[in-house]
């Protein structure tokens, strides 16, 4: 089927007056073929937009939940093209929109034009690459919207306040504002400025914007759904990936989505 | 500057600043605080004080009369960085760095290290201004080097065990930018080789063109002549980088960079990423890269921790294709064998790094044109590779 926008995505729970949801997951974790499902479960349990993350064998901006997957995951065999399969998989089943996060090595070494046609023909909607931050490398940066593609930005509390509206330029389906310095991973507590921080972002640009890093509890997802468009979480769905499997994931989410819902 | 890569942050096509968003405002602060120092004379004397009265520069220019016969050349010169204090190069740069921090206000330190020789210039260069110092090292590389972390611990500093991935200089690296990444706002982080994200290939080599430069005007005034050819080894590339830049349009003067081939460029255990890596992205930087056909980053080995790591500095990437410099490769045997021979032929034991660049002396040197001098950079002293040689020996 084809798959729906991330804008669109993010405004049908705007009208609803509620956050969206965006889980990540690493592909090719827990098991080499648990992708599929783990997809299908973070769809059906509230996920809107869902992250998918290829493996790196140097994810220097992960903390160490991901990085564990990622490990895990190329120790299974997982690959670029396994990862793009079980996409086009999942979207014979499923029209929630889906990011490709990743580094840029992996895409670089399939050929970066190549892999932008294959993901667009596998169904995903959007990329993220972490260490590609804007103005980085002009010639890439734009040929992700060209192929097609939204090309997730990172908007970082150090981020000077007159490159935000710069960041977020050529970038599309949202802004993904990283509510912590540090690696991916969970925190104790939000930070107490997180507020004034994404109202600023969300002055600046006209993208959505959703909040990450660190949000591992259904109350977090609720506070942060009260002040941003989208409530992003990593690390959490890959611990209860791994103490619970696709099970664990699915009640995960859903415990958060009604968090964020007030039920 | 609103960019996240100006134009002079590549050599050619290599280069870059390919990091995580959170690092952008911190690598403009530095390239502003650097762009700003080198021009402040206040600045350059400090720095140029301390090397002289701490560091210990200039090092001698030596002429390795045994070396030359051993090797069959007929002269033969070597840079003696093995006697900075610290016993090597490393030291050059993190002086440099140590006083940038202290201009952005910056008290805490973090610094990878393999061989642990940077870690101990950077937690020697820390004692010095009094500032905190955390330094990230692989598992494998502290058993390996266990008196460097031993001299750190000594010198103040607090040494973090990496044992993530290969446990080497890589994962190290991984780990201190995961920290600063963090702790970026009060945090600067000392790289220590010609690697990572613009501005720091640029300013390592800047703060160790000290070598170059000096040698340079030593070989001329020794030697009355330019060197035919400036060999070093690479692993990163500080210590060839820095020798290299000063000789760059000297045209007569042959480069050559001597990587560790490990157990041999066919076994798949080797380090050396120019002689048969390809382009890729590690580290902040596009550069030559050891690496799977599927993108992901290939262990490294060599006996040297110093050069154990899959990258190298892009200004060696943008050498090796514009054909300045050549890149050849020495095994682990052979350098093994070169420290042996070096400690007993000229006194001096090499540091296991440096022993690469004098095995390719004496397996190559009768190849290159007897009327003009070899240069060699001598980068380390051996001592930290005694106890890890000696149990190789049994």
């Amino acid at each position: 089927m084809t798959g729906r926008s991330i804008a669109e995505a993010f405004s049908s729970r705007a009208s609803r007056g509620q956050a969206a949801l965006v889980p990540y997951v690493t592909a090719g974790y827990p098991g080499l073929d648990d992708t599929g499902a783990v997809l299908d479960a973070l769809a059906d349990a509230g996920g809107d937009v869902l992250e998918l993350g290829i493996p790196f064998s140097d994810p220097l901006a992960d903390g160490p939940t991901i990085q564990r997957s990622s490990f895990e995951s190329l120790e299974n065999g997982t690959t670029v093209a396994r990862v793009l399969q079980a996409l086009r998989d999942f979207r014979g089943r499923r029209d929630t929109p889906v990011v490709l996060f990743t580094y840029l090595n992996p895409v670089l070494r399939y050929g970066f034009k190549a892999f932008l046609a294959d993901a667009v023909d596998a169904g995903a909607q959007g990329l993220l690459l972490t260490d590609l931050p804007t103005g980085a490398d002009p010639d890439l940066e734009e040929a992700v919207p060209d192929a097609g593609l939204d090309l997730i930005r990172l908007v970082a509390p150090t981020t000077a306040v007159e490159r935000i509206g710069t960041v977020a330029t050529g970038g599309g389906g949202f802004v993904y504002y990283i509510s912590r310095t540090g690696v991916t991973g969970e925190r104790q507590e939000l930070s107490s400025s997180l507020a004034d921080e994404v109202a600023n972002v969300r002055s600046v640009v006209d993208l959505p914007v959703a909040a990450g890093f660190g949000i591992a509890t259904p109350d977090q997802a609720a506070q942060v759904a009260g002040l941003a468009d989208g409530v992003v979480v990593g690390s959490g769905v890959i611990k209860a990936l791994g103490s619970g499997g696709v099970d664990g994931a699915r009640d995960f989410i859903a415990s958060l989505r009604r968090g964020m819902d007030g039920d | 500057m609103t960019t996240a890569a100006p134009v002079h942050s590549y050599f050619g096509a290599f280069g870059g600043r390919y990091v995580p968003e959170t690092l952008i405002g911190a690598l403009d602060e530095l390239e502003a605080a650097f762009t700003s120092a080198v021009v402040d004379p206040a600045f350059l004397s400090e720095l140029d004080g301390l090397l002289a009265s701490y560091v210990g520069r200039p090092t001698p220019l030596y002429r390795a009369r045994r070396l030359e016969e051993a090797a069959g050349h007929p002269e033969i010169y070597l840079k003696r960085e093995d006697l900075n204090h610290t016993g090597a190069h490393k030291i050059n740069n993190t002086m440099g760095q140590a006083m940038l921090a202290l201009r952005m206000g910056k008290r805490r330190i973090i610094a990878e290290t393999g061989a642990g020789q940077h870690g101990v210039a950077t937690a020697t260069a820390c004692a010095l201004f009094d500032l905190d110092c955390v330094v990230y090292m692989g598992e494998e590389d502290i058993e390996r080097q266990a008196l460097n972390v031993y001299r750190m611990k000594l010198l103040g500093a607090e040494v973090r065990t990496v044992s993530s991935g290969t446990r080497t200089l890589k994962d190290a690296t991984n780990e201190a930018i995961r920290d600063w990444v963090t702790n970026v706002r009060d945090t600067h982080y000392i790289i220590g080789s010609v690697v990572g994200p613009a501005p720091f290939p640029r300013m390592v080599r800047d703060f160790q063109s000290v070598i170059g430069r000096e040698a340079r005007a030593q070989m001329l005034e020794t030697a009355g002549q330019l060197p035919g050819v400036v060999i070093a080894c690479v692993g990163g590339g500080s210590n060839a980088m820095g020798i290299f830049h000063p000789f760059v349009d000297d045209v007569g003067v042959s480069l050559v960079g001597v990587e560790a081939a490990g157990e041999g460029l066919d076994s798949g255990r080797h380090s050396a990423s120019l002689s048969s890596g390809s382009p890729g992205v590690l580290h902040g930087s596009l550069s030559y890269l050891l690496q799977s056909d599927d993108g992901q980053v290939a262990p490294a080995h060599s006996v040297s921790a110093g050069l154990d790591y899959p990258g190298v500095g892009p200004e060696h990437s943008f050498l090796k294709d514009s054909g300045r410099a050549r890149y050849v490769s020495v095994d682990d045997d052979e350098a093994l064998e070169a420290f042996h021979r070096m400690s007993r032929l000229e006194g001096i034991i090499p540091a296991l790094e440096s022993a690469h660049a004098l095995a390719y002396v004496l397996r190559d040197g009768a190849s290159h044109a007897p009327e003009s001098p070899i240069l060699v950079c001598l980068s380390g002293r051996g001592d930290k590779d005694v106890a890890s040689v000696a149990s190789r020996a049994g």
